[in-house]
């Protein structure tokens, strides 16, 4: 009686133990390795075991699953081909051309399907509109980023970003020196914008530049309205959709765009310059963002410490963007040199509008438009 | 020797004795009723659905009202505008071609290559098609350009290409291929014993068409017709690629609501739109078929 | 008077052959020089360098480009088949037995024309995540969809079809020779309609190889998605792989044109041949 009841005691207390080594086990940072589970909703590298237990997770997934990233957008494809080629991982490309609500479309619509993208890449004000969908994750950079630039418990955070520029051909127009050229006969249906400012945000900052460049500021859009309704009154001013067609053939031989993005039509016209006015320069930078169900998370994660690395940042500095982590990199000398030097010129002080002017910009946008241009 | 098939042999074509057999008869259209009931529907109630809920799941009819916005209104009228020009002329050209293939050699080549190519025009559309038409005679295409060197320039008054009536005309470059391909099957079936017994009781060319083929041909045409409306009512990536600016097109309206950067995300308010165009493309099935019933009469 | 007739119908064969050239001239003009135009553009050189075929050689250097024009291939085969065998039974089987439903299904077969693609795609998202869970997400699930999308166009190519036969007429008669309903369906009715099944075949093959937003919104990579993907970068490429895109198309057609099993219409003399056939 008395034994039993003490085996029975001595058994419980052996399981307690095992119990209380389990789960002591799973709660602190000293775990080996970075299974599925730990992987969803680890916050950096060392939560999930450290880096090569990362990689480790990652090669055993095999896959990862990018949305709206295509290959000539800031050198991505680059850094697609690099991670490829580094972990064996294969890098399912979907929807190339789509907009930043799109890839939350795709996020909340697919939900934990297998098919569903693994990390975002969006402009801000869908960023910001769509935090519950993310995994919280601080990659091995973090520090260098600003806090300014990133959600202090790792939701999103700043990747890349340029100024608002004008792209043109100097072989069909003559040298833009201002904004204000573009109101000359010699423009005649030739000034495009990349995308409809009610709804693109290369647009919109292209008609805030143009605010700014006409005595508006960053909470009146109004002066760069009344600019574009100018531009089409005097039958400058093209409706149609820019493509790399349409500015090698000739129709579109100005171009309203970020100037990462601008400086990829060199490659078919060798004349293409870009332009930025020192009163007027805009800038913007795009985000990263996991999602909360990816369906490969150690994947997801080591994507973004490879983005942050420095091959992945001098990936985007080749593709003419400017990586968030530049400053930084430039102190450490760890900068592509050549590439940094090749940046289009800004000669200014940008300005970068805040959430509450995007908000603004984009209502007036809403409002007066489509009559001013039409 | 036992013939396949044989237990409907007593009874002439399946007349329902009674009405018993009615029922029987259903189910033969239940494969394609299942089918679409779950693909096609089913969808569509979704879609229905998230138009009358809001953010919380609650009903609202305030997306409809939204409909009333003006720029609305006059994207619907620009949309229902275009789509009936180009769906009539788009028909009438594509009855021209598709008869200019009908009375040519049905094994031919000629038949063949043609229907192939309509074929493929019929689907093509978007920032491809807009190009082509811009490399042609947009603003810095060799034919606008040829033109213009020989005192023609075609956009003397406004630049055409890019506002609806250059619209219209890309839009022709699919509507009348697709013509040629869903009506000649209607012009492959004239029998040449009308034109013979027209001629017997007098008639000519004029009498033939205005009451024999005319009227009988009518309502492939008639339903042609309203495919190409419906055809170009829903198109987007065309016009948006010619027209990006002030999106004269009901479609336009719909992307801008689902999709884009700057937060002018209204699913609601889309769906509400796509509802409407149903709605009027019912409204317009409806002209249709009052229209079909009449030419019917035409030939009592 | 026979002299008369044969005059007559003399000059009306010669103002059909001019009405005929005429029709086929503008129409070669109107869609062909489009195409001319951007094949001319896709062989541009860079800036002031000489024309160059790089464009298009530089087509057969995308891996990821086969693995896309395969799934389409196989996904215009399968909607093709698919769309057939659901419609042309029903079509015959409507008109025969329950013709006060030809309206309801007229309709039924216009709706997926009218609610644009984008909006659709949100429709079709839940029924698609279903089966992806509880069957299969590969890609070629995407005929179902089609099927629908190309129910429009293959209807009312059918129904201009079977207007032009007497279906009721041609299905007594062959009843009444003891077929049954396989028989007057694949023996009779089929060959009868075979313009229009290959027209409507036709439409259904142009339409997955050139289908774009379903493919897209759904992120399944078909051909025009991997095309779109490619276009970006380079001009030349992105109207290079255009035209070729649409070569592709119509020699998938040409080929399937010869799959018609144009037999012509079928008169009763030979429909009793077939019956005796049957009955062996």
């Amino acid at each position: 009686m008395n034994l039993g009841s003490f085996s029975r005691r001595l058994g419980l207390a052996v399981v307690a133990t095992f119990i209380v080594a389990a789960c002591g086990g799973t709660s602190n940072n000293t775990s080996a390795s970075c299974s599925e589970s730990t992987a969803k909703t680890a916050t950096s590298a060392t939560a999930c075991g450290g880096m090569d237990a990362l990689v480790a997770a990652a090669k055993a997934e095999g896959k990862l699953n990018i949305i709206a990233t295509p290959p000539d957008w800031a050198n991505y494809g680059e850094a697609i081909n690099g991670f490829q080629a580094k972990y064996g991982i294969k890098i399912t490309s979907d929807n190339p051309n789509g907009s930043s609500q799109d890839e939350i479309n795709a996020v909340t619509q697919l939900g934990t399907s297998s098919r569903a993208p693994d990390v975002l890449d969006m402009g801000k004000a869908v960023t910001l509109a769509n935090t519950q969908l993310y995994a919280p994750y601080k990659v091995a950079t973090w520090g260098d980023i600003l806090s300014s630039q990133k959600e202090s418990t790792g939701l999103w955070w700043q990747d890349y970003g340029g100024y608002m520029s004008i792209g043109y051909d100097s072989k069909k127009v003559p040298a833009i020196t201002s904004i204000a050229d573009l109101l000359k006969p010699e423009f005649k249906g030739k000034v495009a914008l990349n995308g409809n400012p009610k709804q693109a945000n290369a647009a919109l900052n292209g008609v805030m530049m143009a605010s700014l460049a006409n005595g508006g500021s960053a909470d009146d859009i109004s002066k760069g309205v009344a600019f574009f309704h100018q531009l089409k009154q005097l039958g400058n001013f093209s409706p149609v959709q820019a493509t790399t067609a349409t500015v090698k053939n000739g129709t579109t031989p100005v171009v309203f765009d970020w100037d990462y993005l601008s400086s990829s039509h060199g490659t078919d016209v060798p004349s293409w310059k870009i332009f930025e006015q020192s009163n007027a320069i805009i800038g913007d930078y795009y985000n990263q963002a996991i999602n909360k169900n990816a369906p490969h998370p150690a994947a997801a994660r080591l994507w973004e410490e490879y983005l942050y690395s420095d091959t992945g940042q001098n990936d985007w500095l080749r593709g003419k963007a400017r990586p968030v982590r530049m400053a930084a990199m430039i102190t450490a000398g760890t900068i592509d040199k050549t590439a940094a030097a090749a940046l289009p010129a800004v000669n200014g002080t940008p300005v970068f509008l805040t959430d509450a002017q995007a908000a603004s910009a984009k209502n007036y946008l809403t409002a007066n438009w489509d009559t001013a241009i039409s | 020797m036992t013939i396949a098939g044989a237990p409907a042999i007593t009874t002439s074509a399946g007349r329902p004795v009674g009405g018993r057999r009615l029922p029987l008869d259903w189910l033969g259209a239940v494969p394609f009723l299942v089918y679409v009931a779950i693909f096609l529907f089913l969808p569509t109630a979704i879609i229905v659905g998230g138009s009358v809920l809001d953010a919380n799941g609650s009903l609202t009819l305030v997306n409809f009202a939204h409909l009333s916005r003006d720029y609305i209104v006059k994207t619907t009228l620009n949309t229902i505008g275009l789509s009936a020009v180009t769906a009539l002329a788009g028909a009438t050209f594509g009855a021209l071609l598709a008869y200019a293939i009908a009375v040519g050699n049905r094994e031919g080549l000629v038949r063949r290559l043609t229907l192939s190519v309509s074929g493929v025009l019929a689907q093509f559309g978007g920032v491809t098609l807009a190009f082509a038409f811009i490399a042609t005679i947009g603003p810095a295409g060799f034919l606008y350009l040829w033109l213009a060197q020989h005192h023609a320039d075609i956009y003397a008054h406004s630049l055409w290409l890019f506002e609806l009536p250059g619209v219209a005309l890309v839009y022709l470059y699919f509507q009348i291929p697709l013509m040629v391909l869903v009506f000649l099957p209607a012009l492959d079936g004239i029998k040449p014993q009308w034109r013979e017994a027209t001629e017997s009781l007098g008639g000519g060319t004029w009498h033939y068409w205005r009451y024999v083929a005319g009227p009988l041909l009518a309502p492939a045409f008639l339903g042609a017709t309203l495919l190409l409306f419906a055809n170009a009512f829903s198109a987007y990536a065309t016009v948006n690629a010619l027209i990006n600016q002030g999106q004269p097109v009901i479609s336009q309206q719909i992307s801008g609501a689902l999709s884009g950067e700057v937060g002018t995300f209204e699913p609601g308010f889309a769906k509400a739109i796509a509802v409407e165009m149903v709605i009027i493309v019912t409204a317009v099935t409806v002209l249709y078929s009052l229209l079909q019933r009449r030419t019917s009469r035409w030939l009592q | 008077m026979a002299a008369v007739r044969r005059g007559v119908q003399g000059t009306r064969r010669l103002k059909l052959q001019v009405f005929r050239i005429i029709v086929f001239v503008a129409a070669g003009l109107f869609f062909l020089v489009p195409i001319g135009a951007m094949v001319e553009f896709s062989t541009r050189g860079v800036g002031d360098q000489p024309r160059t075929l790089a464009a298009w050689q530089s087509i057969g250097t995308y891996p990821d480009l086969v693995a896309a024009i395969t799934a389409s291939l196989e996904l215009a085969a399968i909607t093709t088949i698919a769309m057939l065998v659901l419609l042309v039974p029903t079509m015959v089987w409507v008109r025969l037995k329950l013709p006060r439903l030809n309206p309801i299904i007229e309709f039924i077969c216009l709706l997926p024309l009218t609610i644009p693609a984008i909006v659709l795609v949100v429709g079709l998202f839940p029924i698609y995540n279903w089966m992806g869970t509880n069957f299969s997400d590969s890609i070629l699930t995407l005929s179902i969809a089609y099927v629908v999308l190309v129910l429009p166009y293959a209807y009312r190519s059918l129904e201009a079809g079977l207007a032009s036969i007497d279906v009721k007429t041609l299905t007594e008669a062959a009843r009444s020779l003891g077929a049954g309903w396989f028989t007057v369906m694949w023996r009779i009715i089929v060959p009868n309609i075979s313009s229009a099944i290959l027209n409507s075949a036709f439409l259904s093959v142009a339409l997955v190889l050139g289908e774009y937003t379903i493919a897209n919104n759904l992120l399944y990579n078909n051909l025009q998605v991997e095309i779109a993907m490619l276009g970006r970068a380079n001009a030349g490429v992105s109207i290079a792989v255009a035209v070729a895109s649409l070569l592709f198309a119509f020699v998938v057609l040409v080929l399937l044109s010869f799959f018609n099993r144009g037999r012509g219409r079928l008169q009763l003399v030979e429909l009793q041949q077939v019956m005796r056939t049957e009955r062996g």
